[in-house]
């Protein structure tokens, strides 16, 4: 065993090289290049069937990647077995060993690699994570919050250079979900391990993860802090993914200087060059997106307090709900179809009903530019299923 | 459909006495399905433990006459009982080990892998079960007899395993099947190699499975008696020997030796369950 006593409290980078799956004619995971810094907290979001899971369990070495290979510290391990790579799971709905109780479980792994005395580093460890007095229970005489505890607890214990974490909040209930999000958290700033972090939930990954790489369909579609996902997304399919996206089909009228100048549905719109990631030739076709939290309303009659230089559309409310800290708005624009509105609820103007006529406006700086190319509405129904 | 018809009209006491009876019944009726489930079940065996206590006037013990000790004291007091139950013992033993092992492997590989002959064992591991086992027992004779192998022990022994064979791996299969394989995945992430996966994981889970096609196969090669008398030549097993007996008269010791049989095997159950018991309290 080439295992080392000295690696505790400190990750290990993880370095995937043109890694793919296929698995016959079907390709789970397209060549991929990945790093991930030691130390951090990395997160794999998508839909299920992306292949997230997959690229987790070739860095465990469960599965063989078909090319590439995998970089643990500086070490290639693409070829060792699981049982020999410093690197451990918490998998989906646990995998807790049904015949061992909690005790025996988080001493699984020390006990495998010839440790005798145990006793201290497992009560640690069960202290950590709250369950000492649960140590002679069996696992399925917990609860769900509990086992996931205990799951951490059997793969922490080995002080692993990565944890790599398989949709470990899937099977909890959203307020528990929550809970464990911030304990998770406390314990990777607490350890210093790196953590690769599995999610369909696109808040849990904006929570938790210093980096999120966004996959789709067996790719990496974006990789980089959630802050510059959310605000700069590259593809239709992290812009609808990540939060809600409202996404215009414009014409580029006039290009080349700091701002690009777009004419939709009647309306001229402004988009700042550095934020656009198409080509935009005057004349060419591009995607100006805009958050819903970054649209303001007004009444029509009040059309004239608009700022200068804010991009505007005219549209009609068609459906208002009050959520507590925001009402969300869809409004019907003739021409561009319907574009999403969340309004803190500070000011309520009393005329912002249903069927009121209103002007849109926002700051051109919030506006970014896609590639017109793509599936408009990609990833935006994965979003709803998800959630 | 009576009873809460006369529920309805409690006012009249006429009514409330059978309908007092009636719920008493309704609510005792589970208990008394049970003794008497019960009763049917273990009746046999008292008659079996009393009549070990008997004295019979002349072969065959049959009729009460007195109490005595004597064939508890004796219980080896009838030529070739105790030779004939120590060989059943003994065929006993070695086929739930034979079948056992083999059942086992058999089931993990029909679980496990993908192989070309699959579904044709999966069918033939089936058929002791399903052929009438006198059928089975003359084919197998006429194989060995074809064969001109010597009937014996060996010959007991190979049809013992054949059909119990199949019951070790209805049970063991079955609890393959429903294990997570994340299980040994997450052993093997947890450092355990392979070797140390199966013994530390994936055996103790399959275990229960295993205990259970081990006491059938025990229970069934013991008391076997029609595949045996026709593949044991001129060895007796304990069944032949009590079948054989039967036609001379019936010596006490056959009861002493079933009764004996029977307080093993409640031992067995009493002391699992009280077993199982105190692990679930700690």
């Amino acid at each position: 065993m080439t295992k080392n006593a000295n690696t505790r409290s400190s990750g290990g980078d993880v370095r995937l090289q043109g890694i793919s799956k296929t698995y016959g004619s079907f390709t789970a995971v397209h060549p991929l290049d990945l790093t991930v810094p030691a130390g951090s907290f990395f997160a794999l979001l998508g839909a299920s069937g992306c292949g997230k899971t997959t690229t987790l369990r070739m860095i465990a070495g469960l599965e063989e990647p078909t090319t590439g290979t995998v970089e643990l510290s500086g070490q290639d391990v693409t070829v060792l077995p699981p049982y020999k790579r410093q690197v451990n799971t918490v998998f989906q709905n646990y995998a807790l060993f049904p015949h061992l109780d909690i005790y025996e479980n988080v001493a699984f792994g020390l006990r495998r690699r010839g440790i005798k005395s145990v006793k201290k580093q497992v009560e640690e460890m069960l202290d950590l994570v709250q369950l000492g007095p649960m140590a002679r229970r069996k696992p399925q005489q917990l609860s769900g919050g509990q086992q996931q505890r205990v799951a951490v607890a059997r793969a922490l214990i080995n002080h692993p250079q990565v944890l790599l974490l398989d949709e470990p909040l899937g099977a909890l209930d959203l307020k528990l979900r929550r809970q464990m999000q911030l304990e998770l958290k406390r314990i990777q700033t607490e350890v210093g391990i790196t953590f690769v972090h599995v999610t369909h939930d696109q808040e849990e990954a904006m929570t938790m993860a210093d980096t999120v790489a966004v996959m789709n369909g067996g790719r990496v579609e974006q990789l980089g802090a959630p802050a510059d996902l959310y605000e700069n997304p590259a593809t239709t399919f992290v812009a609808n993914f990540l939060g809600t996206s409202n996404l215009i089909e414009a014409e580029v009228v006039e290009a080349g200087g700091e701002e690009l100048l777009l004419k939709a549905a009647g309306g001229k719109l402004r988009l700042p060059a550095a934020r656009c990631s198409a080509s935009a030739r005057t004349g060419e076709k591009v995607l100006a997106g805009v958050r819903p939290e970054k649209v303001a309303l007004r009444h029509t009659d009040d059309a004239g307090s608009v700022p200068e230089g804010h991009n505007r559309l005219s549209g009609r409310i068609k459906d208002a709900s009050f959520i507590g800290v925001s009402t969300q708005y869809v409004v019907e624009v003739p021409g561009l179809g319907e574009l999403a509105v969340y309004e803190q609820n500070i000011e309520r103007d009393g005329r912002l009903v249903p069927g009121a006529e209103i002007v849109l406006h926002w700051s051109p700086a919030h506006t970014f530019g896609l590639d017109a190319t793509q599936d408009i509405q990609a990833g935006a129904d994965l979003d709803e299923e998800a959630a | 459909m009576a009873a809460t018809g006369t529920t309805a009209t409690p006012s009249t006491t006429a009514a409330r006495t059978p309908n007092k009876g009636l719920r008493w019944l309704r609510r005792n009726i589970i208990t008394i399905a049970g003794l008497a489930t019960l009763a049917y079940l273990v009746l046999p065996n008292v008659i079996v433990m009393v009549f070990s206590f008997n004295k019979p006037n002349g072969r065959f013990n049959y009729q009460w006459q007195r109490f005595s000790t004597d064939a508890w004291t004796d219980p080896c007091g009838v030529a070739d009982l105790c030779g004939s139950l120590g060989l059943s013992l003994q065929i006993a033993v070695w086929a739930t080990v034979g079948a056992t092992v083999l059942g086992t492997m058999i089931a993990f590989a029909l679980a496990r892998y993908r192989f070309r002959a699959r579904a044709g064992v999966n069918t033939l591991i089936f058929l002791p079960m399903a052929m009438p086992e006198v059928v089975m027992a003359a084919s197998l004779a006429t194989l060995f007899l074809n064969m001109g192998i010597q009937f014996g022990f060996w010959t007991i022994l190979i049809a013992h395993i054949m059909f119990c064979l199949s019951f070790v791996v209805t049970a063991v299969k079955a609890r393959v099947m429903s294990m997570d394989p994340r299980l040994e995945q997450a052993a093997q992430d947890l450092y355990a190699s392979p070797v140390q996966t199966f013994l530390r994981v994936t055996l103790p889970i399959a275990a229960p499975g295993i205990a259970s096609g081990a006491l059938l196969s025990f229970a069934l090669s013991f008391d076997d008696f029609i595949i045996t008398n026709f593949n044991a030549g001129s060895t007796v097993t304990f069944p032949m020997f009590v079948w054989g007996s039967a036609q001379r008269g019936t010596p006490v010791q056959i009861n002493v030796i079933g009764t004996a049989m029977f307080l093993v095997a409640v031992l067995c159950v009493v002391v699992g369950q009280l077993a199982g018991k105190r692990r679930k309290r700690s």
